[in-house]
């Protein structure tokens, strides 16, 4: 009952869904939807953490984290240096369980089954949600093989099909026509920028559900950090994506939600803990934030 | 008018100081001769093998040694091919390094990517005691155990004696296996960490993470260790002299004695050789060879590693 | 289509289940198989190392293996004459390395400019001298020490210098690590004071860099220990009845009786040879868990 409401609500949402023609930001269409508070049109929640908190051994590196994932949206995490934006997003594709002090509190869901649950296998979990990391890490191979990794391990792919996967994900990375000649070439022969839509195009090769991107544009320059704030914005209606950036502008540019991460001394503690102060639709967030922390780190004074 | 007194500064050191200033090159260049030393033993070593290898050659010549294929330089009449030496070495190298390489790679694997912090706490310095075992210790081992129980026991194609090629092989390969863990080891973890999480970000098994990304991009670094690795199987000497006997055997055969370049020379050395006898030159001329192929392999393995080694940024 | 690609043909489906194909799980599971198998190799060889050493030699391990001498019979023959004269090469090798090699780290570290030829050409050899096989360094002796220039024959003397030559590039690097490991700050703070190079390092930069230093020979001494390969040559397997006297008399060492025993037919030989090994061992256990507490020691002072 609930999934047929659901799919309604996909496909009177897809008919008015901000998809490539939108403006960047937010869509402000709220006529005949459904509307969040937030002003956002509604859309179907995929992912969501609650509760969500970190240990790295005895330090509380992140608590108090609820946050919700929507489809067809890009959610900012923003916030100054080690408030465990990385960290939180690390736990959304359990790739905390590959540091041996990490200790993950609270939940994070996936369509409602727990990740860290027993119905959830970190190998499918990793699959399913992507992720980009900050400096682009392509393996020493080449750009075909880059590409084609993913579906390599995870299944047997013949000859023409990783052809056609390959040419696929890199045309979605809008790649495809700047490497369609030199594909077997090293993957270090590309420039920063092009390196990252690799790294882009591999993650979606493997055709997952949600995208995740941890400061993907830090290690690039300004020209190529355009190029991939575009990329998002064609992707999106696809792959939902959760993107950590030190760039407050960025988030603003590109988001649809944007959550305010800061850090908090707690009593007992040595080190501060880095907490979610405020998670609400972005221009919300950037025109009347409802904290004052969240204020002050807009207009500049701190962070 | 005022009249600043003008003393003359100066700043130069003067009395006790100037002294210690004096000392003090004195001493640098007593240092420098010392550090020099290291550059001499090496001009030593060199020195040491040329001169008795160039009268070898003179006496025998180049012929005999490299294309007979009967080693028995102490006996009377002397036979000088060298081959059973080289097949000798190759064979008990060969067993070796299947043992030690694969070895090493796979216990390197296991501490990197699979072994818990408790296990690492046990395991390393285990592996770094095995290390330290004096190749003497080895060669006991290799007779009272190895022999008896694994070289006679897994050996199916050929009859196994007391003594033989094999038993040494694997003693050596055994003794080698906890550096090439570490050699292989400290190229894996060369690897940075970010390639690493890009391939379990993927949905990739520890296995496809180790055979399709760290391998490969550790490659330069564990291919050196190999070569490392074969060099010190070839320049092993106490074991092989234990276990593999001591007849130069012109044989494929690894269940037959053997004598290696490095165990010869510690046989021939055993006996008295009067100097400037044949014996006592044919020590230097199987030296010469032994340190030109295990320099040539050390020279090797650093070349791989600077010219091929995986730059990351 | 058969597509044996895991394209997400559920997208956004509520399953994580591990999706995996079962040859991927054998292939998985074989891999760790193969890992625990080399690991467990290199486990049970200690194991059995140790073990059938214990075996062979608990018998003799009584008092008179220590206190005596070599003897036709296997029940009084004693290795004391080895255990002696390994103190004697090994601790004279341990001291004379250690003047050399503390000599060129500091001149290397500290005096020379880091890029000069000199100091390239020196790190070079020590380079290639680590590579070398040991018994190349026992066909040196031969050639130079025991015989030809300085014809000191087959003596204590000879064995300490052909060690000090083999445990020399060890040394220097360890010792050139202590020094690097000494932080600038302690240089800079004599400097400033108007001390010269020299008073900085004897004063300041030696004293913080003894931990390191002797942990560092402690291991050389410990590798001087166990070498036998090049002393086969300079005949440390003679039949030595006594303890040396000086640095001309005739020796033996432990690895080498242990050779010579391990290699007898009688049993019973063979028996006080594996007791031998448990000495050296024992030594170099002792000597290991020196260095361990000289670095945890040096550690807290920090």
């Amino acid at each position: 009952m609930v999934e047929d409401m659901n799919k309604v609500m996909d496909s009177r949402v897809s008919s008015a869904a901000p998809s490539s023609d939108t403006v960047r930001g937010v869509s402000l269409r709220t006529d005949n939807l459904e509307a969040g508070s937030s002003g956002l049109p509604a859309q179907e929640m995929i992912m969501e953490a609650r509760d969500l908190q970190v240990h790295y051994g005895e330090y509380l590196a992140v608590r108090n984290v609820n946050l919700q994932i929507h489809r067809n949206e890009i959610t900012a995490l923003i916030g100054p240096s080690g408030c465990g934006k990385s960290t939180i997003i690390r736990c959304f594709n359990r790739m905390n369980d590959l540091i041996p002090s990490a200790k993950i509190g609270g939940t994070v869901l996936y369509r409602g089954i727990d990740l860290y649950g027993p119905e959830a296998n970190a190998g499918e979990v990793r699959r399913r949600i992507g992720m980009v990391f900050q400096k682009p890490n392509p393996f020493p191979k080449s750009i075909y093989d880059n590409v084609a990794f993913g579906p390599r391990v995870n299944g047997k792919p013949s000859k023409s099909e990783t052809d056609e996967l390959v040419e696929r994900s890199l045309k979605r990375a809008a790649l495809w026509e700047e490497v369609k000649d030199r594909l077997k070439q090293s993957a270090f022969s590309l420039s920063g920028g092009q390196q990252q839509r690799l790294c882009i195009a591999r993650a979606l090769a493997v055709d997952p559900d949600v995208l995740l991107m941890d400061e993907p544009c830090s290690a690039l320059d300004p020209i190529a950090t355009g190029r991939i704030e575009d990329l998002m914005h064609e992707i999106k209606g696809q792959y939902p994506i959760v993107i950590v950036t030190h760039n407050m502008q960025q988030a603003a540019r590109v988001s649809d939600r944007t959550a305010f991460f800061n850090t908090e001394v707690d009593a007992d503690a040595t080190r501060p803990t880095g907490v979610l102060v405020e998670y609400d639709a972005t221009r919300k967030i950037f025109s009347t934030p409802s904290d004052p922390r969240t204020e002050q780190y807009i207009t500049g004074r701190m962070g | 008018m005022n009249s600043v007194a003008t003393e003359r500064v100066s700043l130069q050191p003067s009395g006790l100081k100037a002294r210690q200033q004096r000392i003090e090159v004195v001493i640098k260049f007593v240092l420098a001769v010392i550090a020099a030393s290291g550059v001499l033993i090496t001009t030593g070593v060199v020195l040491a093998l040329v001169r008795p290898t160039i009268d070898f050659f003179q006496l025998v010549g180049f012929k005999d040694f490299f294309l007979s294929t009967e080693w028995f330089p102490l006996y009377e009449p002397p036979d000088y091919g060298v081959w059973p030496l080289v097949i000798g070495t190759f064979t008990v190298m060969l067993i070796a390094v299947i043992i030690a390489v694969p070895g090493g790679l796979a216990v390197a694997f296991f501490l990197s990517e699979y072994a818990s912090p408790k296990v690492k706490r046990y395991l390393k310095p285990l592996l770094e005691i095995l290390a330290g075992v004096p190749t003497v210790v080895f060669g006991f081992f290799a007779l009272n155990f190895i022999a008896p129980n694994v070289a006679q026991k897994i050996w199916v194609f050929s009859e196994v004696g007391f003594y033989s090629a094999l038993a040494a092989g694997i003693t050596v390969g055994l003794m080698i296996l906890p550096m090439m863990t570490t050699l292989a080891e400290d190229a894996m973890a060369a690897v940075p960490r970010a390639l690493v999480d890009g391939a379990y970000a993927l949905g990739a098994t520890k296995r496809e993470a180790c055979t399709g990304v760290i391998l490969q991009a550790g490659l330069s670094g564990i291919i050196a260790a190999g070569v490392i690795a074969m060099s010190r199987a070839i320049g092993e000497t106490t074991i092989v002299l234990l276990a593999a006997g001591s007849t130069a055997n012109f044989s494929f055969d690894p269940g037959v004695p053997m004598q290696t370049m490095s165990s010869f020379i510690g046989f021939a050395g055993l006996g008295d050789q009067p100097t400037g006898s044949t014996g006592y030159m044919t020590i230097f001329a199987v030296g010469s060879m032994l340190f030109v192929i295990t320099f040539g392999l050390n020279v090797f393995s650093r070349r791989i590693v600077t010219r091929f080694r995986e730059v990351y940024e | 289509m058969s597509s044996t690609v895991a394209t997400n043909v559920n997208r956004f489906s509520a399953d994580l289940r591990d999706s995996t194909s079962p040859s991927r799980k054998l292939r998985d599971k074989l891999f760790l198989s193969g890992l625990w198998v080399a690991t467990l190799i290199g486990v049970l060889t200690l194991f059995f190392l140790v073990l059938s050493t214990l075996l062979k030699g608990y018998t003799r391990l009584n008092l008179s293996l220590i206190t005596n001498f070599p003897s036709p019979f296997p029940e009084d023959a004693g290795i004391q004459a080895a255990i002696f004269g390994s103190i004697w090469v090994v601790v004279t090798s341990g001291i004379v390395s250690l003047f050399i090699a503390l000599g060129s780290a500091i001149y290397l570290e500290e005096f020379a400019n880091q890029s000069s030829r000199f100091n390239r050409l020196v790190t070079l050899n020590i380079q290639t001298l680590a590579g070398v096989p040991s018994i190349v360094f026992g066909i040196l002796g031969l050639a130079f020490v025991a015989r030809g220039w300085l014809g000191w024959g087959f003596t204590v003397g000879t064995a300490s210098a052909v060690l000090t030559m083999m445990v020399l590039p060890v040394m220097i690097v360890s010792a050139r690590e202590a020094l690097k490991a000494v932080p600038s700050s302690l240089r800079e703070g004599s400097y400033a004071l108007g001390a010269t190079k020299w008073q900085a390092i004897s004063k300041q930069v030696l004293p913080a860099a003894i931990p390191g230093v002797a942990t560092g020979s402690i291991l050389g001494v410990s590798r001087a220990l166990g070498e036998s390969a090049p002393l086969i040559l300079l005949g440390a397997l003679a039949y030595v009845s006594s303890n040396p006297a000086g640095f001309s008399s005739d020796y033996t060492v432990l690895p080498l009786v242990i050779m010579k025993y391990t290699q007898e037919a009688q049993d019973e030989f063979r028996a006080v040879g594996a007791a031998a090994i448990i000495v050296l061992l024992l030594l170099l256990v002792g000597l290991n868990l020196l260095a361990i507490v000289i670095r945890d020691r040096s550690r807290k002072s920090w």
